[in-house]
């Protein structure tokens, strides 16, 4: 017999999902097409903040093909003008007294095709009075700011909340014993996922049943599930979500947005299937945005380059709802985490929660709770340091770097890291980069008088909320459920409560069940998207899959296994407890010969075999998965650029990333989601942002004005691996899906500051666009979040 | 998605029939040929036109062709065959540059020369490109044609000398020996608008300027050309320094506004920059 | 008003409004869903399709612009049972996360190597620099090319198999 291969289902592997997306045959929501399905369309309000007078919605409804229009008022009378956020406020479902942010909500109308619906929202006429506006969270707290929320009992201002970790007395004290204290503002500007596919939703109740059916472009099928029997009033049992194939989410669909309850509200009304899906404007301006952390950091260091402390205090704009989602005992998310991935005496950070005349949002973008915000703070202030210090920002990281002996590691605002092998990853994209050679380089077109710049990130993630003690949404503990069915023939179905969005779920997780139970990973199917089939869970988001569901799959493949064992042993006659396991066979201990296949035991556990104690028949077994701990996967990475002084443009030569998520059970998989995540920090770094004027005018409404980065901005990706097995995970494995969007924008923004390193330039705010490069070079930058005049 | 209100639509088969057209529908028609100007304007309902008049069949207005001392350009060539014509190339290399840097492929593929022009975005490369090279516009009514120097031909932002019930039929380029041409642009990414950008035609006499012409896009330049700074190159030295001081000009006399994609003092900067890259780059042309 | 579009090699006659876009006549009219649209502005590129024969973005052209033309969408790609070699390069090279750009990167990855059977990995760029990406970064969109390119005609379509 040959020598059974250390992994029977992990390694790289096409994937089984691409069959039908390559031909063309996926269901994204749009797809759905459903007998005598009606079509909604929303009006929004062109106006940050104003007054409603009147909806005037006559014209409208007398449009031959509308069956419906749904304003505030209708919903009111239904006790559904307004529903829960994710984070304790509410949110206006369509607006009634006022609308608070440019983009929202007001009317919802059902006609019988899309155009004609469209058609109809032009014929409603709303008078608003005009309020003044809170476009700059950095004036939400001024005296004269207008009170956004006055909907809530007793609000005299625009503050939500103030959430502080870490400890403040140890941390001044550091502070006042420091050599060197070097401090910076900085912004992580109001970006938006943008997913190709948008928001939308079909929804279908049937009178006769009473069930509803929701076929929903969403992350989380279970939470919706749950909150809309909350908000609605409808029976849980009675409502099914399916979320089908989806165009990519990365955070834009985790949340409940207005039009999905409209929809149901339509639904419900008109007695057919409606269907709505927002156009682009709709999304880049209503649904969740992601980051808008105005953070003022500092660091603190011995003389030698000894980091002792960072602190950070935060502006956090929230929008006009707190509807941010993340674990609630977490109002800033895993923002804490910005200790980074240096030893260091102490640390504090405060952060200000205030409304804006700004869509709600927040959390989104594969930022996994705000720790996008934490590393891009702890990376730039690592950067000013070695600046200021005068020496090599990978040297000044390696002094600092957490060392392996340290683990597991407590750090200063209470994260516990599972595992980490920090320099040894760094070092290898060093290498990679050729990194003495790279500085050289540089010396010498510097000489020449170009600016070319190299930056290093290295980030470290806290991924996979969440341990149910600490973690949940809405009251909703984040342990997920899995359940495996092993067929007569012993092949095997798979259900998980996690969604893809593209992260190839149907692939890995069949890998699991391959790996833990020896068949071929094409013997299992893998059911996901979809509450009458799949047990509860809290989605993917927050690179959660693989930490949470990942392990759920393993833990409830290794029951099978033990039930098989029990099997086995009645079909060997002998003591499960004297048989070995190994790819897929039980057999007696020390008679390789002897065994039983777990197709063979599978039959028998269907057909006539006498049962031992313990089985009750079939192998199929269920579990929930409570994570002991969140995995941290961290990476190192290196982006070299080039800029032209002349026009402020950058351009990105080649990015190098080494990320250590510990077990890779899909290589490929793994390395296709942290390209996808690179691209994205060369987004946000050097494109993509929404601004707002005065008024509080949308200023990036459109993929005209919201640039997303094209194959020409970004390099061929340079991907190394090192592999630090998580402790706790049963595989070993941890998140990746939103390490390299997490760690890549320092990575840009230190090699362009790197590269203005000539001009005395210290720090520029994301988007480094041409015109804020050139501005930084002349002294003069601009704020990137507000209109640039 | 969002979707254009209703219209009449027709597809004219040859010039004549466009006019007809033109003259049946009045006013509110729009003659449509690739359709990326109009069409997401109209999805966006920012134009309504009552009838759209299709040319994408009038094959006769679609050639590149030299005749005489002429480069002629039918409106309905699309930019992917402008960028990819030979004969436009070799006389033009500016034309080339501005179309590969004119949004993407499958845009290009589609959209037409004649449409980005009539679309008279203030932001638009061609405009710049036929404003360097002191192309002239041939325009057809029920009257006849009339041509139209490219320089006159923008009346305003969106506005062109193109009347009621007119067809832009034909680009036409002068071609002088002794000349070339280069495109600069700065985009914040590929595909994007310009920031600014410029386009410049030189002309050598031995080592100085026998004639030049500088279009500039997205900096408010009148007519998308940089006069005074042509004014000041005619019969100097082809040199860096006569470059980087009508860059100078260039600068100076445009009128750039502040949006998203960058302050006035930049975009200001940025013409002059780009003015000066592109007439060093076609005077290196045109000296080989 | 009736037009006849000739689709996948197959005449389609249909009564439509002058303002329905090519995209919704090929989604909603046809049911060809594999075509995508993702934005309003012509900028995102999920739509597109072959235009008499080459690609152009399906929300930027009117049905009724289409009558008498011919027109391909993705489900035209895999003929009598065997995919392209684009189809296969995507999911050799894992070119595809969500899905969501992939039937237009096909499209345009057809119409590339018909034109130009040997780019180079910058001529890919510039092919689908009109066409977003969000999940992959490009990288294996490009690499899914050079494998294509690479094999014109590779006949076997292996079920997926393990390479550890």
């Amino acid at each position: 017999m040959t020598e059974t291969p250390q992994h029977h289902g992990f390694g790289s592997m096409r994937r089984k999902e691409d069959a039908r997306f390559i031909r063309g045959r996926g269901t994204f929501v749009d797809d759905i097409k459903l007998p005598g399905m009606l079509h909604g369309a929303i009006l929004h309000s062109p106006h940050a903040h104003a007054r409603i007078l009147s909806v005037d919605t006559g014209a409208a409804e007398a449009h031959p093909k509308v069956k419906a229009v749904i304003t505030g008022e209708v919903l009111a009378a239904m006790g559904l003008a307004w529903m829960p956020t994710l984070s304790g406020d509410v949110q206006a479902v369509l607006a009634t007294d006022k609308v608070r942010f440019q983009g929202q909500e007001v009317a919802f109308v059902i006609a019988e095709d899309h155009y004609s619906a469209r058609d109809a929202i032009e014929l409603i006429n709303v008078e608003y009075d005009a309020l003044p506006v809170v476009s700059d969270a950095r004036t939400a707290m001024d005296e004269e700011a207008p009170v956004i929320r006055d909907d809530l009992e007793g609000r005299t201002d625009n503050h939500i909340f103030d959430w502080e970790a870490g400890d403040r007395a140890r941390t001044d004290e550091v502070f006042a014993g420091a050599d060197v204290v070097l401090s910076q503002d900085m912004l992580y500007p109001r970006v938006h996922p943008a997913p190709l596919e948008t928001c939308g939703i079909v929804a279908d109740m049937d009178k006769v049943t009473g069930k509803l059916t929701v076929w929903a472009t969403t992350q989380a099928p279970h939470a919706h599930r749950t909150l809309y029997a909350l908000v609605t009033g409808l029976p849980e049992h009675k409502i099914r979500v399916i979320s089908p194939d989806i165009g990519g989410g990365f955070g834009n669909k985790v949340g409940i947005y207005p039009g999905y309850v409209c929809s149901i509200v339509g639904s419900i009304v008109t007695g057919k299937p409606v269907k709505w899906m927002e156009d682009r404007s709709e999304n880049l301006m209503t649904t969740s945005f992601a980051r808008d952390y105005h953070m003022s950091g500092s660091i603190a260091a011995t003389r030698d380059g000894k980091v002792l402390g960072v602190r950070v205090t935060t502006l956090a704009d929230h929008g006009a709802f707190n509807g941010t989602a993340q674990p609630t005992k977490f109002p800033a998310g895993f923002f804490h985490v910005f200790t980074g991935s240096y030893d260091m005496q102490a640390a504090h950070c405060e952060v200000t929660g205030v409304y804006t005349n700004k869509a709600p949002g927040g959390v989104a973008y594969a930022c996994s709770f705000r720790i996008t915000e934490a590393v891009y703070l702890v990376e730039r202030l690592i950067d000013l340091l070695a600046a200021e210090l005068d020496v090599d920002p990978a040297e000044l990281r390696l002094k600092n770097l957490l060392q392996p002996e340290q683990f597991p590691y407590t750090c200063a605002t209470g994260w516990e890291y599972d595992s980490g092998d920090y320099a040894t990853t760094l070092r290898l994209a060093l290498d990679m980069a050729g990194y003495d050679a790279l500085r050289k380089e540089q010396a010498e077109k510097r000489a020449r008088g170009e600016l070319m710049g190299i930056g290093i990130s290295f980030f470290t993630e806290a991924v996979g909320a969440g341990p149910r003690k600490h973690m949940d949404i809405m009251g909703l503990g984040m342990a997920d459920g899995a359940e495996l069915r092993v067929h007569p023939t012993g092949k095997a179905v798979l259900r998980i409560s996690v969604q893809s969005q593209g992260q190839g779920h149907e692939t890995t997780f069949a890998q699991i069940v391959a790996e833990e139970l020896g068949i071929p990973a094409d013997d299992v199917e893998v059911v996901h998207g979809d509450t009458d089939q799949t047990p509860f869970g809290l989605g993917t988001y927050g690179s959660r899959s693989t930490p949470v569901s990942g392990a759920a799959t393993a833990v409830v493949t290794r029951k099978v296994r033990e039930r098989a064992r029990l099997v086995a042993g009645a079909m060997l006659e002998a003591d499960p407890g004297d048989l070995e396991w190994d790819a897929g066979r039980w057999f007696v201990r020390g008679d390789r010969t002897s065994g039983v296949t777990i197709q063979q035991i599978a039959m028998a556990a269907h057909g006539d075999l006498e049962l031992p104690e313990g089985v009750e028949g079939h192998l199929d077994a269920t579990t929930v998965y409570n994570p002991p701990n969140l995995t941290f996967p961290y990476g190192a990475y290196i982006c070299v650029v080039d800029v032209d002084a002349g026009t402020g443009k950058v351009s990105v030569q080649r990015f190098i990333a080494v990320d250590d998520c510990g077990v890779r059970i899909n290589p490929m998989i793994v390395e296709g989601q942290v390209h996808g995540g690179l691209a994205d920090g060369i987004g946000m770094a050097l494109m993509q942002v929404m601004a707002f004027d005065e008024q509080g005018n949308h200023l990036g409404a459109s993929f005209m004005d919201y640039l997303l980065p094209t194959s020409m901005e970004c390099p061929s990706w340079e991907l190394g691996a090192t592999v630090t097995p998580s402790p706790h995970h049963p595989l070993g494995a941890k998140g990746v899906g939103e390490s390299a969007t997490v760690g890549s924008p320092a990575a840009v923004v230190n090699a362009v500051v790197d590269a203005l390193k000539p001009y005395g330039v210290r720090h520029a705010d994301m988007p480094l666009t041409p015109a804020n490069v050139w501005r930084t070079i002349q002294g003069s930058p601009f704020r990137t979040d507000l209109a640039i005049t | 998605m969002q979707v254009p209100s209703h219209f009449e639509y027709e597809r004219a088969a040859d010039v004549e029939q466009v006019l007809a057209l033109l003259a049946r529908y009045g006013p509110e028609a729009r003659v449509v040929a690739g359709g990326h100007s109009l069409l997401p304007m109209m999805k966006l309902r920012l134009a309504a036109p009552d009838a759209l008049i299709d040319i994408n069949d009038v094959s006769e207005l679609s050639y590149i062709r030299v005749e005489r001392d002429e480069l002629l350009i039918g409106t309905l060539v699309r930019h992917a065959e402008l960028l990819d014509s030979p004969v436009a190339a070799e006389h033009f290399p500016i034309f080339r540059e501005a179309e590969r840097v004119i949004a993407d492929p499958l845009v290009r593929n589609r959209g037409t020369v004649g449409g980005s022009l009539c679309q008279a975005d203030p932001s638009e490369d061609l405009s710049a490109a036929f404003a360097a090279v002191r192309a002239s516009a041939v325009i057809r009514n029920a009257e006849g044609s009339r041509t139209v120097p490219l320089r006159e031909f923008h009346v305003g932002p969106y506005e062109t000398v193109v009347g009621d019930g007119e067809l832009l039929t034909e680009f036409r380029v002068p071609i002088k020996p002794g000349g070339s041409s280069a495109y600069e642009k700065v985009g914040r990414r590929a595909g994007d608008w310009a920031l600014a950008a410029a386009g410049a035609a030189i002309w050598l006499d031995g080592g100085n300027v026998a004639d030049v012409g500088i279009g500039l896009t997205a900096v408010g330049a009148a007519h998308f050309v940089a006069a005074e700074a042509e004014e000041y190159l005619r019969g100097r030295p082809a040199d860096d320094e006569s470059f980087a001081q009508a860059g100078r000009i260039a600068a100076e006399h445009c009128r750039p506004t502040a949006d998203q994609r960058g302050p006035v003092d930049y975009k200001r900067h940025l013409a002059g920059e780009l003015t000066t890259r592109a007439l060093r780059r076609a005077a290196e042309r045109a000296r080989t | 008003m009736k037009i006849t579009v000739t689709v996948n090699g197959q005449d389609h006659e249909r009564d439509v409004e002058p303002r329905l876009l090519l995209v919704h006549f090929l989604r909603d009219d046809l049911g060809l869903t594999g075509t995508h649209w993702g934005c309003d502005t012509s900028n995102c590129g999920v739509c597109a399709v072959w235009l008499d024969d080459v690609p152009v973005k399906s929300c930027t052209v009117l049905a009724v612009m289409a009558d008498g033309k011919t027109v391909r969408t993705v489900e035209d790609l895999e003929r009598d049972g065997e995919l392209d070699p684009v189809q296969k390069g995507f999911s050799e090279c894992h070119g595809l996360q969500c899905g969501f750009c992939t039937p237009g990167m096909l499209m345009t990855s057809r119409w590339l190597l018909d034109t130009n059977p040997d780019p180079s990995d910058e001529e890919i760029r510039v092919a689908i620099s009109g066409q977003l990406c969000r999940c992959t970064g490009y990288e294996n969109i490009v690499r899914s090319v050079r494998w294509a390119a690479e094999h014109p005609a590779v006949q076997n379509t292996s079920e997926p198999d393990v390479t550890v």
